[in-house]
């Protein structure tokens, strides 16, 4: 292994996010609001997963998430995990939690929805079958699914 | 004071819902009251409406408040562009109600947040119109005698019908059975059938009125909207799917009635109208005594 791989895969202190669906790692970063920051970011999309096929990762260098922001992602990544890692080691491996509400995050689906006409904050409860997530809208109470929403 | 807003009917209790029903006929048989004199309310119409402004706005009079309000959006500062919100907290700053239908869903619920006094929502789009509900539980509950284990067939546009959406909701109180009569285009949409689901209400969907016309106790017919539809092809491949004649009434449940949100056009004969079976008139009468009660509970005074 090159010495050059070593430093792009090493963290000495933040936070990896792994077992991100390959397709939702733009998506993830935009949900927990990683673009535009300074940190240093390296991403990983369709690598190999024994259990997923193909899943993407996210290392954060320097950065430590509260949990409710953690659990914003399980609306894309239900399976994903984060291992904290302090000094080049893992001191901290928890799996996301499914929130109860998204607030402020998603659109609501529904055009004739007041959230897409007035300047208004979204609020949605989230309905979880299995894998099968969708978001009823606080406002209009109709369900989006949320491939389009984020 | 009360501070409690009707925007969806699942707002309201089961309780809730028999109190104001109970109050409706204390109304019916004494329709003069006068026991809000002093009060103003807010009739804030930014869609167009007949029955229903016509309707909350006698209920007030009847119980002694005065109105204001508009019943065309089109000359207020909302056409120079102020948002909902602040139309709202100005007009909350007046009044002791807001009586309010938007075309938008989820307006009613989203004013309720900003306003300092309780918002009745008289309709937001396709979304709630609880008032119309409760009228038609009235209704239902005065020709059947009582709420619990009826069958109810549902009839028209039951994808877009808001009506249909909060009734089924409401009596899902109640132990019914569904029957939804719709054309392809526009079945009970999936939201609502897993409702029912989560409940354990039985229901059954078919796309001809003749199928279980004479097996219901409520035949709920609806109007196919116009103005709900995005797409025109859509609307009139649908507009004139059911229509409904004496004729085909010779079987039906002696106690059926029919029951329709009104406006009519061609999905119910003039010719039915003379049957026993025809209730929508006197349902929408019953709106003014539920309206009445509605504006009481919601005030505190009933």
């Amino acid at each position: 292994m090159s010495r050059k791989e070593l430093v792009v895969s090493a963290l000495e202190n933040g936070t990896v996010l792994d077992h991100i669906p390959a397709e939702n790692v733009y998506k993830a970063l935009r949900i927990l609001n990683l673009e535009g920051i300074e940190n240093q970011i390296t991403i990983g999309i369709n690598l190999n997963s024994r259990q997923h096929g193909r899943k993407g990762i996210i290392k954060i260098a320097d950065k430590f998430f509260a949990d409710d922001e953690l659990n914003k992602l399980a609306l894309l990544a239900p399976e994903a995990t984060v291992n904290v890692i302090k000094d080049f080691k893992v001191v901290e491996k928890k799996k996301v939690v499914m929130p109860e509400e998204v607030v402020g995050i998603a659109k609501c689906m529904n055009p004739k929805c007041v959230t897409n006409h007035q300047p208004i904050k979204t609020r949605f409860t989230v309905k979880a079958k299995g894998n099968d997530i969708s978001l009823l809208c606080h406002y209009c109470e109709k369900i989006s699914d949320t491939k389009g929403v984020f | 004071m009360s501070r409690k807003s009707l925007i969806s009917i699942g707002d309201f209790t089961k309780e809730e819902i028999l109190h104001v029903l109970e109050t409706a006929k204390e109304f019916e048989q004494n329709r003069v009251q006068n026991f809000l004199e002093g009060k103003v309310i807010a009739s804030l119409f930014f869609e167009p409406s007949t029955r229903t402004r016509l309707s909350f706005e006698t209920a007030i009079n009847r119980l002694g408040a005065k109105v204001i309000g508009f019943s065309d959006a089109s000359n207020t500062s909302q056409s120079k562009g102020e948002t909902l919100k602040d139309t709202i907290k100005m007009v909350s700053n007046y009044v002791d109600m807001i009586v309010m239908r938007h075309p938008l869903e989820g307006s009613s619920r989203y004013a309720s947040e900003e306003a300092s006094v309780p918002v009745v929502n008289a309709g937001d789009g396709a979304n709630q119109h609880p008032s119309q509900t409760l009228l038609d539980l009235y209704s239902i509950l005065q020709t059947q005698g009582t709420l619990e284990g009826l069958t109810i067939n549902m009839v028209g546009d039951l994808k877009y019908g808001r009506t249909t959406h909060s009734l089924l909701q409401a009596m899902s109180h109640f132990h019914p059975k569904f029957i939804f009569t719709a054309p392809e285009e526009l079945k009970m949409p999936k939201e609502y059938k897993e409702f029912l689901d989560s409940k354990g209400i039985e229901y059954i969907e078919t796309t001809s009125l003749d199928d279980y016309l004479n097996e219901c106790d409520i035949l709920y017919m609806t109007r196919v909207q116009q103005e709900r539809f995005t797409d025109p092809m859509e609307y009139e491949r649908v507009k004139d799917v059911y229509r409904l004649e004496a004729s085909m009434l010779n079987n039906v449940r002696d106690n059926m009635k029919i029951l329709h949100p009104l406006p009519r056009v061609t999905e119910i004969d003039q010719d039915v109208d003379d049957t026993p079976y025809a209730y929508y008139f006197k349902q929408a009468e019953n709106g003014l005594y539920v309206r009445m009660a509605i504006i009481s509970y919601l005030l505190g005074y009933r």
